[in-house]
């Protein structure tokens, strides 16, 4: 029990070490605020700007949700395609790889041409950003069903369909669910690129701005926001995947 | 008596086969409704094709397949299958499993939603028969090797299929387990009246359980041999022990050696 104890403890343990040893080496060296402010500073920041930080953030978790939302619906569905069709697979691979080599923070300014500025090229680049991981996953969960079981299914006449919804779909689910934590973090970079190229609001937007402004307590601020709201996205990515794929997870690495 | 399986002079090649050699050449062969019959030969002999072609998986390139007095064209759809890696669907419990065939097959498949009591009692059933009664609500991950084959037995059996094929079924398993599930396999053939092509390695496991063995040759694999047994039903393992058993043994080793040679 103990260990496990000092398991659940040690992500904490470590975390507040980690800014107890940013502080020190702050003060210690007397670092200038400028370069890099102490995190009692930047927690005092967060504290002074807490509305704007509030109003900002929920915009962004806005569009990153709205964007991830859209690739999980795109990705699921893209890849259901791929997985049960091999020649769709091999055709269209090469122009998938193609696109999601582009560094998205390319795309924006088309999507500025497209949509002008506001809600939307944010929503688009978190979108555009995240439906790949997803897309390549849910096609691999259904493109390796066992040959076995298609045979048993086959053999009682299983149409395709049969087999992808049965068997492939509910198979690929562990890797889809995994493919999330990747394409939620991937979201939230877009739509924070998105936002500071493209938006008025957003904690992407408030990051240029306090920037260009030299505000540099507000900017390490955001940052904190952006790496907190991270976080609590991932872990609740994370607890849906545990709870929907327990059937997956019965390892002894995963305990 | 018509034979419930004909497979009549057939050539199979498959389309990836890059040799473009056959997996099989001029097959014969002839099981009658309700035998068990089994298959042995060297590894690599086009066993599965055989599987393959008479449940309607793959079709001849030349020749005729006849599986119930129809030329098979399409998936037989009275088919079950048993592999030696069980194939349990780990997100579903053992009996959701057993049941996975009739949400494929018709007519169970529009009458499985009303009528689930009913069949949910035949899969329990048939759990009890293999020797698995109450571990439906366990999923196969919690069950040992030996009883997750149990429950692809039943699995294959859910739907009563005319035609039962069997693929290496218990090669996976220790040699206690397996003469265990001999005795299974064999008093589900006694109650179900299904016909049986099991295929195997094991020459005692086809001597025991058979009523008909065919010896196939190395590839292209076609039909050696022949040969009806005659033991007695019911079986016990016992005579797995008495020297008829052992001379017919020997005599189909004596069969799959030259296979082997020949290749």
């Amino acid at each position: 029990m103990k260990t496990k104890n000092q398991l659940a403890l040690a992500p904490w343990v470590f975390t507040v070490g980690f800014f107890i040893l940013w502080e020190v080496v702050c003060r210690a060296l007397k670092v200038s605020s400028f370069i890099l402010p102490a995190p009692s500073t930047i927690l005092l920041a967060v504290w002074e700007y807490r509305n704007q930080l509030a109003y900002h953030a929920m915009h962004t978790l806005w569009m990153t949700l709205a964007g991830f939302g859209l690739a999980v619906g795109f990705g699921l569905l893209l890849g259901m395609v791929l997985g049960s069709s091999r020649l769709i697979n091999a055709g269209s691979y090469p122009l998938l790889v193609g696109f999601n080599s582009i560094p998205k923070v390319a795309v924006v300014p088309i999507l500025v041409f497209w949509f002008g500025v506001g809600w939307v090229p944010p929503v688009l680049t978190a979108f555009l950003i995240s439906f790949f991981p997803i897309v390549v996953n849910v096609a691999t969960g259904i493109a390796t069903v066992e040959p076995e079981m298609e045979d048993v299914l086959r053999a009682l006449g299983a149409s395709k369909r049969d087999i992808v919804f049965k068997v492939g779909v509910p198979r690929a689910m562990p890797y889809f669910f995994g493919s999330l934590k990747v394409a939620i973090t991937l979201a939230y970079v877009g739509s924070v690129i998105g936002e500071q190229n493209a938006s008025n609001v957003g904690i992407g937007n408030l990051l240029t701005r306090a920037s260009a402004a030299f505000e540099v307590p507000l900017v390490w601020a955001a940052l904190v926001v952006l790496a907190v709201l991270g976080v609590v996205m991932y872990a609740a990515t994370a607890y849906v995947e545990q709870s929907m794929t327990g059937w997956a997870q019965r390892s002894q690495m995963a305990a | 008596m018509k034979p419930f399986v004909d497979i009549h002079d057939v050539t199979h090649v498959y389309a990836r086969a890059e040799d473009g050699l056959p997996a099989v050449r001029n097959l014969n062969l002839k099981v009658n409704e309700g035998e068990f019959a089994a298959i042995v030969g060297p590894s690599g002999c086009g066993k599965s094709t055989l599987m393959k072609l008479a449940t309607g998986l793959q079709f001849p390139r030349e020749g005729t397949v006849i599986v119930d007095g129809k030329e098979v064209g399409a998936p037989v759809k009275l088919a079950g299958m048993a592999f030696q890696n069980p194939t349990m669907l780990p997100w579903r419990t053992t009996l959701d499993n057993i049941l996975l065939p009739l949400e494929i097959v018709e007519p169970h498949r529009s009458r499985l939603r009303r009528h689930k009591a009913e069949y949910v009692a035949k899969a329990e059933g048939l759990l009890a028969q293999v020797g698995l009664k109450g571990q439906g609500d366990k999923f196969p991950w919690q069950l040992s090797g030996g009883m997750q084959q149990r429950a692809s037995l039943c699995r294959a059996l859910i739907h009563e299929p005319k035609l039962l094929m069997l693929d290496e079924p218990f090669g996976a398993l220790d040699s206690f387990t397996r003469e265990e599930l001999w005795c299974v396999m064999r008093d589900l053939h006694a109650a179900q009246k299904v016909t049986i092509i099991l295929v195997t390695h094991d020459l005692r496991e086809a001597a025991f359980l058979s009523d008909r063995i065919f010896c196939m040759s190395a590839r292209p694999g076609r039909i050696v041999a022949e040969r009806e047994v005659e033991f007695p039903r019911p079986r016990d393992l016992e005579i797995t022990y008495t020297p008829e058993f052992a001379a017919l043994v020997h005599e189909l080793r004596g069969h799959i050696a030259q296979a082997r040679n020949a290749a």
